[in-house]
């Protein structure tokens, strides 16, 4: 996936001799805007970054502001942020390697990517209940449980993703045409990739096996099992190779994951049929609050996943830091209180003054998040180190001494993405 | 905390303040020593930073209790591959001295992490070799990250010098 992008360069024939790369063309304010709401509000910019993997965005945001706040998220909440996070690498190496193969003519692997990528997306829909800017994490947790019969569907898709990577491994790995155009393209030395603070598949394509998941690991990256792929000619064919080889371990992660979920705390202690929200409403005005938490309600399908017991198994239980679950909020005074304070303005999650760095691995490399807290209920500054902005500050340096058509192959494999790069 | 007890004993009053809150190690060095505390951090085998992952800048005009205090504060990550650990630097510069020597010679990447500091906050580094704006273009007047300009300020976009 790309974005807009000048490259000035001058040329003797069709060699490059000097490039000079210009970016900025989607800067939207993103670090200035977080500082203006409340911390959660900063959850759907964060979307915005990389569209393709927006929820690797989400969790990481999340993560840096649960540092700061100290507390530690549900085991079951960890599993759905590493399954999320995985479903959402596939999506954006599968885009970042569709796109580049159809700049180089082979469209049909586009379409096949493209397909392959809708039975993930459909995955991310049914859970978050949007494709691209789903606004899934929260700070605390996740905004809702996984729906059910969602391992069986996850399961489905990865062999149909499966299927499509076979075909394309076919087309392309091999390929006489795709070789051509990229094999010894794009070339960074390993010195100079780290040089350049060049993280995720194009170090990695250069031989220096980092990746967050394994060097640092958070959530419960450390119990699951995978590999991390390497290459050592760090051109844009071993790049296609590494990005390959990550989308089938991103399966054999998910996978594990789901295979080990805990359940959480079930809410058993309920009592009577649900009723609907108005009459759950109309009885706790009348103050008839006796039992009222403990009957069941009907919620609206927009709110599916985020009943009280789902709430409790996938959010911290600290009232500082999540909203209380809907039936509290309408069912009893302490859970209305408590929604106020955490909603009205000048209340909200207040962490303690302080400071914290939090990187997580996202598609193009680490990601993280500097978050910097006054004590208020506002961010005072968010820094977003986005991985795709080293590759682009190293462009030239792939570029100068080829010609102009390996610019495309060498643009595509660095995976630009210009809501991270110009935020 | 090993990290820190060898900068405080290498660099002495160099080293403002350490603080590993939430387990980050920081130290607050002097501007005067930035480059050779940046340099020593690459190349000390124990040490072995060899990544900026990343260099930006904070206002702290605006937090309470330090208002009157340096108002930017100039933030170095650095990760070293080899010894799997993280390190925050940091540099306190006023407002009218807001100068900063440059890291280009130690880190390329530092080149661009700086114009952009320069774009955001106006914060020149010294010894720069392109010290353009980053995200922004020349004609921009003021640094949007200030907490001092103001988020609905409108300027004329112009397009880039060709």
């Amino acid at each position: 996936m790309h974005g807009i992008i000048r490259i000035a360069s001058e040329l003797d024939g069709e060699t490059i001799v000097k490039a000079d790369v210009e970016i900025g063309y989607l800067h939207r304010a993103f670090e200035k805007d977080c500082e203006q709401g409340g911390w959660n509000n900063a959850i759907p910019y964060t979307d915005r970054l990389n569209y393709v993997s927006p929820l690797i965005n989400n969790f990481g945001y999340a993560s840096a502001v649960e540092k700061l706040l100290g507390v530690d998220v549900t085991e079951r909440c960890k599993y759905i942020r590493v399954i999320m996070s995985e479903i959402s690498r596939i999506c954006d190496h599968l885009t970042c390697v569709g796109a580049s193969a159809m700049e180089l003519g082979a469209f049909t692997v586009f379409l096949y990517m493209i397909k392959a990528r809708e039975f993930l997306w459909e995955l991310v829909e049914d859970v978050t209940g949007a494709r691209l800017t789903i606004s899934y994490g929260r700070v605390g947790g996740v905004k809702a449980d996984l729906p059910d019969g969602f391992a069986e569907k996850t399961l489905h898709a990865f062999k149909q993703t499966r299927e499509v990577l076979d075909e394309v491994h076919r087309l392309l790995t091999g390929n006489r045409i795709f070789m051509d155009r990229m094999v010894g393209v794009g070339v960074l030395s390993r010195e100079e990739t780290i040089a350049y603070a060049i993280t995720g598949p194009l170090l990695r394509a250069a031989g220096v096996p980092y990746d967050v998941r394994r060097a640092q690991p958070y959530y419960v990256y450390d119990r699951l099992e995978f590999e991390i792929p390497t290459q050592k000619d760090g051109d844009n064919y071993s790049r296609y190779l590494v990005r390959m080889a990550e989308m089938e371990q991103s399966m054999r992660i998910a996978e594990q994951a789901l295979a080990s979920i805990p359940s959480g705390p079930i809410n058993v202690d309920f009592e009577g049929r649900p009723i609907d929200p108005a009459a759950y409403v109309d009885r706790g005005k009348q103050g008839k609050t006796e039992g009222l938490l403990l009957v069941p309600i009907t919620l609206s399908p927009n709110l599916q996943g985020q009943q009280r017991d789902a709430a409790r198994r996938v959010n911290v239980a600290d009232k500082r830091v999540v909203l209380p679950p809907k039936e509290n909020a309408y069912g009893s005074i302490e859970g209305l209180m408590n929604h106020f304070m955490l909603i009205m303005e000048g209340y909200g999650i207040r962490p303690p003054a302080g400071e914290a760095y939090f990187p997580v691995e996202g598609a193009n490399g680490e990601l993280g998040f500097y978050v910097v807290s006054d004590g208020s209920d506002r961010p005072y500054r968010v820094r977003c180190r986005p991985p795709c902005l080293p590759p682009l500050a190293a462009l030239h340096r792939m570029i100068v001494g080829e010609m102009v058509a390996d610019l495309i192959p060498t643009f595509g494999s660095v995976n630009m993405i210009g809501g991270e790069l110009d935020r | 905390m090993a990290i820190l007890d060898e900068l405080r004993r290498r660099f002495g009053d160099a080293i403002v303040e350490t603080d590993d809150h939430r387990g980050d190690l920081t130290a607050v060095v002097a501007r005067a020593a930035l480059l050779s505390v940046l340099a020593h951090c690459r190349d000390e085998a124990a040490l072995a930073f060899d990544v900026l992952m990343d260099l930006t800048a904070v206002d702290y005009s605006k937090f309470p209790g330090r208002e009157d205090g340096p108002r930017f504060e100039v933030v170095y990550h650095l990760y070293s591959i080899a010894r799997n650990h993280r390190l925050r630097l940091k540099v306190r510069v006023d407002q009218d001295d807001a100068r900063v020597p440059t890291a280009v010679g130690l880190w390329p990447i530092a080149n661009w992490l700086e114009r952009e500091v320069w774009d955001m906050f106006g914060i020149r580094f010294e010894g720069h070799p392109d010290p353009r704006r980053l995200l922004l273009y020349e004609e921009f007047v003021g640094h949007p990250l200030r907490k001092d300009y103001p988020i609905n300020r409108r300027q004329p976009l112009v397009g880039p010098a060709s």
